[in-house]
């Protein structure tokens, strides 16, 4: 027995190739997703890191088809957590949503949280996700102290804001291109309770939407929109404003939150149930059935109410859907804003959900998406128009100084992505002192980026 | 629940040593890299364990290091009532067909070290007037399957022992709990085209926590299993020949 080597139970296996896409189900690419509970070990010698696969397009794919790419989904440990500073260190595959449990009952919460809680940690960051606090809290990397990363030559740094300062902020809103994250420090926020009150408001027009949710910002600490487009008549863009805050203890219930697990949704829904006529009949009825209310909520049924089906995303159908989100910075009359809704008007672009968001102060990440402006998130079903659509949309957003939300995208033309983004040459600099070989890459950075397959 | 637990670093294991530190159980940590069970006995402590979670050196490869590593958790916990296992080896059939050394490390682990771990453990909960042995088979032993010839002899040789244990000890006061898992989404299966009904590690370890809550003698995760294996166990040879499961 002195032929066995004490180290590895767990034998590595070659892994076979999968069909690979984000949540959007498009594009698909082969490739192979490593996973395992020791980050360091399987991010040696690939192109890439993905987390839950939460990203809508091709962010989290691999290069190009039969390349591996990391799954940091099984590296889901938490490290430390001082109650005294609410800092917090974790492996790059914890995922938020235990984050929350574990975290709400002790009265602290993440300091941002996008729209959903199946994100890891490592997401978040290559993201830079925002959510209902932007326009007070701004994103996610503001709130982070400090990275482990491997970088493109196989070395493991810790980076912060004074420690390698410029991988540290290329690597927020970086899409995972600067090198793998294995370690996420972040500085929680303190809450008064673990609950939420929350008022809804209907908006009967567009204008009303905008000028409520901007006014809301500026006394309520959550705010959102979600706003109805497939409606290509005069009410085009009436919807319900939601308005949140955390619960003061004397409102609150006594007791905590309960915590449930999602129900799944099967693989494939029909498709047919997605047809645009009948999702117009869906958004009527809930916008009649919606009335004002004001109240406690769950802090879940919050911040994720599209959680509730655990892969909602298979509505949608065999061929995907995809979402286009874009920033356009505004003016008192919100001409731009006119401007983008006229577009989709005229498109007649079948947009099944629009959910409608003030931003404040850009991100400290190199190509973090916020900045101050209104931004939209369009859930768009593929078919043959989706292509035309978004370049019709990119060009509205080239020509009003906007951007869009690498986490989302699938179709934006490398083109038109540079005319956007004026930040760019300073994150490929960056990018090329830590990779000079171009090693790490991703499907959606060969798309945009002009990086090798 | 005093708990010394082989395995708790990865997979089903890290499930249910968070699953049991929700519930306030004391862990101590068995394994082979001091660094690794550091990272999850912090992991543990902040899901809410009791005490301090500690850890030393123990290699399923080792059995030398039973004993000592089992009374080092016994002294840092002050007793110990409960011993779990869910550290093994995995490997498809095809690998292990192609390389006799993987498969003796893998008889040797899944079946011969386990069963002298339990020995170890057994005597010391004997002793202490008994407590809970918990020990991770596989739905693999329940058959002679094309797919888990090996590996599922090793986990069938597992089972029966531990169902021996269970009959000759329970009088004693020490209960053994047989987890037989079906597939599972882990690292040990990741790469493995997952079939249907195949599981999550947190939704088997609530169901082996109420096991060890309740003193079951026998588990399948998921539960879908125990009416799968109840077919399979009872098809005849000529169709298990044919079929390919």
């Amino acid at each position: 027995m002195t032929s066995l080597p004490s180290k590895d139970i767990t034998l590595p296996k070659p892994v076979p190739e999968t069909e690979l896409s984000g949540w959007g189900h498009y594009p698909v690419v082969r490739g192979e997703e490593r996973l395992g509970e020791d980050l360091e070990a399987i991010t040696q010698g690939v192109v890439l890191t993905r987390g839950l696969g939460r990203s809508y397009g091709d962010a989290s794919l691999p290069s190009r088809s039969g390349e591996a790419v990391a799954g940091s989904a099984l590296a889901d440990r938490i490290l430390s957590f001082d109650a005294d500073t609410g800092i917090v260190r974790a492996e790059a595959g914890f995922p938020l949503w235990r984050l929350n449990r574990l975290f709400l009952p002790r009265n602290w919460f993440t300091p941002v949280t996008p729209g959903t809680h199946f994100v890891t940690l490592g997401g978040m960051v290559a993201a830079d996700v925002h959510g209902k606090m932007h326009h007070i809290d701004g994103c996610f990397g503001e709130h982070v102290t400090a990275l482990r990363l491997r970088v493109a030559d196989g070395r493991i740094v810790e980076c912060s804001d004074t420690q390698d300062q410029d991988l540290f902020r290329a690597t927020i809103g970086g899409m995972g291109l600067t090198g793998h994250i294995l370690e996420v420090e972040l500085r929680m926020k303190r809450i008064p309770s673990p609950w939420i009150f929350q008022e809804t408001e209907r908006c009967d027009s567009f204008d009303h939407l905008i000028d409520a949710l901007k006014e809301a910002g500026k006394t309520w600490p959550f705010t959102v929109t979600w706003a109805d487009f497939l409606n290509h008549g005069s009410r085009m863009g009436r919807g319900l404003l939601m308005k949140g805050r955390w619960a003061d203890p004397s409102e609150a219930p006594k007791d905590l939150p309960r915590f449930r697990h999602p129900p799944t949704l099967p693989p494939i829904f029909p498709s047919w149930l997605g047809q645009p006529f009948l999702v117009r009949i869906f958004n009527r009825l809930v916008f009649a059935a919606i009335r004002p209310s004001r109240g406690i909520l769950h802090p879940e049924s919050c911040f994720y109410p599209l959680d509730i089906v655990h892969n909602w995303n298979n509505l949608y159908g065999r061929r995907g859907f995809t979402q286009y989100q874009c920033l356009l910075p505004d003016t008192p009359d919100h001409a731009a804003q006119h401007r983008l809704l006229d577009t989709l008007r005229r498109l007649r672009a079948p947009v099944f959900l629009a959910v409608i968001k003030d931003c404040g102060r850009e991100g400290r990440g190199l190509l973090s998406f916020p900045k101050p402006g209104i931004s939209y998130a369009l859930d768009l079903p593929i078919d043959e128009r989706t292509q035309s659509i978004v370049d019709t949309l990119n060009d509205v957003v080239v020509a009003e100084g906007g951007r869009i939300y690498l986490a989302k995208d699938a179709f934006t033309r490398a083109d038109h992505f540079r005319s956007m983004e004026s930040r760019l040459e300073a994150f490929q600099a960056v990018r090329r002192k830590w990779d000079p070989h171009g090693l790490l890459r991703s499907a959606q950075s060969v798309r945009l980026l002009g990086d090798r397959p | 629940m005093k708990i010394a637990f082989l395995g708790a670093s990865k997979g089903m294991g890290r499930a249910l040593a968070r699953q049991l530190a929700s519930r306030g159980a004391q862990l101590f940590l068995l394994g082979r890299d001091l660094e690794d069970l550091g990272r999850s006995a912090a992991d543990l402590q902040l899901h809410g364990a009791s005490g301090t979670v500690g850890f030393c050196t123990c290699d399923l490869l080792q059995p030398p290091t039973f004993g000592p590593a089992l009374d080092q958790a016994s002294a840092a916990m002050n007793g110990l009532d409960t011993v779990i296992v869910t550290a093994g080896i995995f490997a498809t059939q095809e690998e292990l067909e192609a390389d006799p050394a993987l498969t003796a490390r893998l008889l040797t682990a899944d079946f011969t070290n386990t069963v002298l771990f339990c020995e170890e453990a057994r005597k010391r909960l004997l002793a202490a007037g008994g407590g809970t042995l918990c020990v991770f088979s596989s739905v693999a032993g329940e058959r002679g399957r094309k797919p888990v010839i090996l590996y599922g002899a090793a986990k069938a040789g597992l089972s029966r022992y531990l169902e021996g244990l269970d009959h000759k000890f329970r009088s004693q006061g020490l209960r053994t709990i047989t987890v037989k898992p079906g597939f599972v989404k882990t690292g040990m299966t990741a790469g493995l085209k997952p079939p249907p009904f195949a599981g999550e590690p947190d939704a088997v370890a609530r169901s082996v926590a109420r096991a060890i809550e309740r003193g079951s003698a026998e588990v399948y995760a998921p539960g879908i299993w125990r009416l799968i294996m109840l077919v399979i166990r009872n098809l005849p040879r000529g169709v298990m020949r044919r079929i390919g499961f």
